[in-house]
């Protein structure tokens, strides 16, 4: 099987997000930077996949040339190739500019090496959260995609893709070439092990450009939301609280 | 007919609740670009649509039609919804962000290559659309101004209250046939299973949740049984999941499920932002926690500064011997 597996640099924020004076971007001065767990679980299970059937996991990434890190990591839990597309606007480009490089780059990429049999995406970004790019992508390819997947079954040339959905499951059949997006939960992520992190080190990324048009959607500024200044009631501090607990229970009326 | 359309989301002719916030939120809008609104509904015909219409005081109907439109699917749902674009005259098509709605429109957006804005707080028009959306599943907010006429968009699930109209209003209903590509039933549900009836982790009315500190799987019985109890479910947070002591299907916040019960009970979680953004709708939070200085401790409206592992088994207690049952 190949596989094709997108992911985005994002910073990994604490407790708090704060922004930049400028209010043009996440400031960053203190943080680490990490992927979607979407993104990290659809990494994983094109690894268990081509562990299963055979096959090559290129990991690929739109974004600054600091986005080596997050294919270099990639390396170390299971990704075969890798490929970076450029962006050094030191702004994120919009869900529709982004769709369309990566298309780009699918194409690039399948002249040269051959089709994808399936290509992860994960459910949304863990930043922008547009919801879309995924969707962009597969339907300028014109291939299936569904999102929300929790699991994948390979049965001969189709795949079994399912979600969970209040309440229950959906199981969808999607021939191939398909496109997914994947969802948190799918199975537990790796951890690098010293086999993968000499194989991190030996990585060799392919960098390339894209020209693609400009989006419609432009940053003005990020900002918190307003937060609630809530005093909080303290009930007790130890099992004897369980009296004014059960109390404020009765009294929402869940008791 | 122009106008502001809005999506009702449904699962085979039974309305998804969150229509009401898009309704709802849809008016404001129509009202706002002085447009009136058009609800629309894919595939099956079912008297719950037009009875939400009529409730949320919205006139006019629309229920796009194919042979081929059986069940849903992504793929197909979304190029009906685009379909709109050619057969009337949408000034603006939103929906309500769940995981559906933001499927939908992101097909529909990608099959018409217009914009998609997900998660949306607050839409103008001016002389483009200026936005305010949630970007951090909602822990920061971003402004941003989308040129061009049309746009695709969806409101943040649990960000709009559903206010329904004083006066219920007369529905007309059009049936609007689309041609849909027949290779797009490849992505129609092919099977279902249900797991739970009744209330889910995201309609429960209480959740009682655990983080880290609860320490192991076997340690979540406890939780289990004051959920029993009370009718609620169970949750959790990242570090439970990552553990592997539940399912994923269990975890609150910005990649797991959104919640919004009357209460939510937060045993030993710290209350990262992550997981904050998917209980913040509680519209009680009650944090059991033996740091007076977690996060979730000085966010919550209420707390106990103790042991989960003795407080839980006490509340259990005293619920019985309230009802009289030990
Ligand atoms: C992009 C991204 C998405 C994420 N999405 C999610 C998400 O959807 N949901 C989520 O939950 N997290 C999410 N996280 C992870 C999040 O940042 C935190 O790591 C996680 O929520 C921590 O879980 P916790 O509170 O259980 O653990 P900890 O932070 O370790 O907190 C444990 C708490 O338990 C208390 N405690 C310990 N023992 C006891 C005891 N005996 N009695 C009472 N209290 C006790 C401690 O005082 C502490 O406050 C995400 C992170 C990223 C980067
Ligand atoms: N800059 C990027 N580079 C590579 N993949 C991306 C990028 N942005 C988004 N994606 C992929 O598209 C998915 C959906 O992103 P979004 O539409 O922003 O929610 C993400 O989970 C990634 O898999």
């Amino acid at each position: 099987m190949r596989i094709l597996v997108c992911v985005k640099r994002v910073p990994a924020p604490g407790s708090r997000i704060n922004v930049t004076e400028d209010g043009l971007s996440v400031d960053t001065a203190h943080l680490g930077f990490t992927t979607s767990p979407h993104e990290e679980c659809a990494l994983e299970e094109a690894a268990q996949l081509i562990e299963e059937h055979g096959g090559s996991v290129c990991v690929l990434t739109v974004g600054p040339a600091e986005a080596e890190e997050q294919l270099r990591y990639a390396a170390s839990v299971g990704g075969t190739d890798f490929s970076l597309v450029l962006n050094d606007t030191g702004q994120d480009w919009d869900p529709q500019q982004t769709a369309a490089s990566i298309g780009e780059a699918v194409h690039q990429l399948e002249a040269e090496t051959g089709i994808f049999d399936l290509i992860l995406f994960g459910n949304e970004s863990a930043d922008a959260g547009g919801y879309q790019v995924g969707v962009r992508v597969a339907v300028a390819l014109n291939r299936p995609i569904v999102n929300g997947i929790k699991g994948i079954e390979v049965e001969g040339e189709s795949l079994a893709a399912s979600r969970e959905v209040d309440g229950g499951i959906e199981v969808y059949s999607l021939p191939t070439p398909a496109v997914l997006g994947i969802k948190e939960g799918i199975n537990l992520p790796r951890y690098p092990t010293m086999k993968g992190r000499l194989a991190s080190k030996k990585a060799e990324i392919q960098t390339t450009e894209t020209k693609v048009p400009a989006g419609t959607q432009r940053l003005v500024r990020l900002h918190r939301p307003e937060e609630k200044v809530t005093e909080t009631e303290v009930l007790g501090d130890g099992p004897e609280a369980a009296t004014k607990i059960v109390d404020l229970l009765d009294e929402l009326g869940v008791l | 007919m122009p106008g502001v359309y809005v999506l009702a989301e449904h699962d085979r002719g039974v309305t998804d609740p969150a229509t009401h916030e898009a309704f709802t939120a849809a008016s404001a809008l129509a009202a706002n670009l002085g447009e009136s609104v058009v609800a629309v509904c894919v595939g099956s015909f079912d008297s719950d649509f037009e009875i939400a219409c009529s409730q949320y005081g919205i006139s006019e109907g629309i229920i796009l039609t194919s042979p081929l439109i059986t069940d849903y699917g992504p793929e197909i749902w979304g190029q009906a919804v685009a379909d709109l674009l050619k057969l009337c005259d949408p000034r603006v098509i939103v929906a309500v962000g769940t995981d559906k709605g933001n499927e939908v429109l992101a097909q529909a957006s990608a099959r018409s290559d217009m914009p998609f804005v997900a998660n949306c707080v607050e839409v103008e028009h001016k002389a483009d659309w200026a936005i305010t959306r949630t970007q951090w599943g909602g822990s920061l907010l971003e402004d941003v101004t989308v040129s061009g006429d049309f746009l695709f968009l969806s409101y943040a699930h649990h960000a709009v209250e559903p206010v329904p109209s004083a006066t219920p209003s007369e529905v007309t209903l059009q049936l609007l046939e689309v041609e849909v590509d027949s290779a797009l039933t490849r992505t129609l549900v092919q099977e279902r299973t249900t797991l739970t009836e009744g209330a889910t982790l995201s309609t429960a009315s209480v959740v009682i949740s655990g983080g880290r500190g609860v320490g192991s799987a076997d340690a979540f019985a406890p939780l289990e049984e004051l959920a029993e109890l009370l009718s609620g479910k169970v949750g959790c947070s990242r570090a439970v999941t990552n553990n592997g002591w539940r399912s994923h299907a269990d975890q609150v916040g910005q990649t797991g499920t959104r919640i919004a019960p009357e209460i939510y009970i937060a045993c030993g979680i710290s209350g990262a932002i992550q997981h904050w953004v998917g209980a913040m709708a509680s519209k009680n939070i009650l944090a059991i926690n033996t740091d007076p200085e977690a996060n979730m401790v000085t966010k919550a409206g209420y707390a106990v500064i103790a042991d989960l592992h003795e407080v839980v088994p006490a509340v259990i207690d005293e619920i019985k011997r309230r009802r009289g049952t030990t």
